[in-house]
């Protein structure tokens, strides 16, 4: 039985390399599967999640600037997301 | 009016430019926030009742409209109302919006002890215009919090989101989570993300939230008297001269969550405001806006 782990990390920069500032973790297994390793944030980087296993499904593009726009803040730019399939005993 | 003496200086001005809220603990004397619970539990069942469109039990408490001036909310011998009245209380307001600002509403929040309900992370009412003039949101917290208050993260006010377009961020380094003693007052920015928690103790977690309007332009209203010593001018810039005692070092000040080139956009957005609420169109951090306006005015063959 396959279930889905999902990883968001809102990274500093666009760059996978760059420090984690946020993230959601969201548990298809509902607890049956591997959790994320203690610390605040979990990952250092987006790096050290690819290399404790995550595989990246998304990285953000680069987008075009709006004119007149060019310096607004909103919603955090560098989302980056991640899945983990974890195989699970039916029983 | 009693805020004369209580009114916020300028680095406490320039605090909640760069955070989006103040804190002040046990503000409020013990003796009224044990009176208040009481008019505050009426006021709840009002609130309440009316949510589901159905009215008072009696003549039930008397609560303002929207659009009412502040000075006419709650009159006395309304305890909800000595609050809104006390100098130090009066004081924030008027640093803030003004003396006399319009009731927007307001709302009790009481959370049963072991309560679960936990909110994910919003912003009151819909996105705003680009316009830098704010409303406050006064949370007053009348008994002590220990565990699970209201989670909030500092500096996301002036970033222009749907309300609850934030709820993806379940964690960002440097949100805080208020616990504290009874009488303190939180004053937000209507901006800043923010979301209810659970209760996990054993007595129930009172709130009391209300917004205010401004009507006046927010241009200098707090105590000035260390205006002229801190307030820079745009050759404050850290890649230049760097003043370590100025209102630009303030807000150059940025949360865990603010790292990387993005703190940059941040400044300039704390400076835009900082314009407005001073009055002073030259004000900068950093020299961003100002190159930016430079190299337009020479082009537009103004000096």
């Amino acid at each position: 039985m396959l279930r889905q782990q999902v990883l968001y990390l809102w990274l500093a920069e666009g760059a996978l390399d760059t420090p984690t500032l946020g993230w959601a973790f969201h548990d298809g297994t509902a607890g049956a599967g591997p959790g994320l390793p203690d610390g605040e944030p979990p990952y250092r980087t987006g790096q050290a999640a690819l290399e404790d296993g995550w595989c990246m499904l998304q990285s953000p593009p680069p987008y075009p600037l709006q004119a007149g726009a060019e310096h607004e803040t909103s919603y955090l730019p560098n989302e980056f997301v991640f899945e983990r399939r974890v195989e699970l005993d039916p029983a | 009016m009693p805020a004369a003496d209580h009114r916020l200086t300028t680095l406490e001005m320039a605090r909640f430019v760069a955070d989006g809220y103040l804190r002040f603990d046990a503000l409020v004397p013990d003796e009224l926030n044990v009176r208040v619970i009481e008019e505050l539990r009426s006021l709840e069942s009002v609130k309440l009742r009316q949510a589901v469109g159905v009215p008072p039990e009696g003549p039930g408490l008397a609560h303002p409209e929207s659009l009412t001036p502040l000075s006419a909310c709650y009159p006395a011998p309304s305890v909800i109302g000595e609050y809104l009245r006390l100098p130090q209380v009066h004081g924030i307001i008027t640093s803030l919006v003004g003396a006399d600002p319009l009731f927007d509403h307001d709302f009790v929040h009481r959370l049963p002890a072991g309560s679960e309900y936990k909110q994910h992370l919003h912003v009151d009412a819909v996105i705003d215009s680009n316009a830098p003039s704010f409303d406050v949101q006064l949370f007053y917290y009348p008994t002590e919090v220990r565990a699970g208050g209201t989670r909030m993260v500092p500096g996301t006010h002036l970033r222009r989101t749907r309300a609850e377009g934030v709820s993806r961020y379940q964690h960002l380094l440097g949100e805080q989570q208020f616990s504290g003693p009874a009488g303190t007052l939180m004053v937000f920015h209507q901006g800043l993300w923010h979301a209810g928690q659970p209760n996990p103790g054993d007595t129930d977690r009172w709130l009391y939230k209300i917004r205010l309007n401004p009507r006046v332009p927010q241009v200098r209203l707090w105590n000035t008297d260390d205006f002229d010593q801190v307030h820079n001018d745009a050759r404050d810039h850290t890649f230049a001269h760097r003043r370590n005692d100025s209102v630009a070092e303030v807000l150059r000040t940025m949360q865990p969550w603010q790292q990387g080139h993005e703190s940059r956009y941040e400044q300039m957005q704390r400076a835009r405001l900082w314009r407005y609420l001073t009055g002073d169109p030259d004000f900068d951090v950093d020299y961003y806006h100002t190159r930016i306006e430079g190299r337009a005015r020479a082009n537009a063959g103004v000096a």
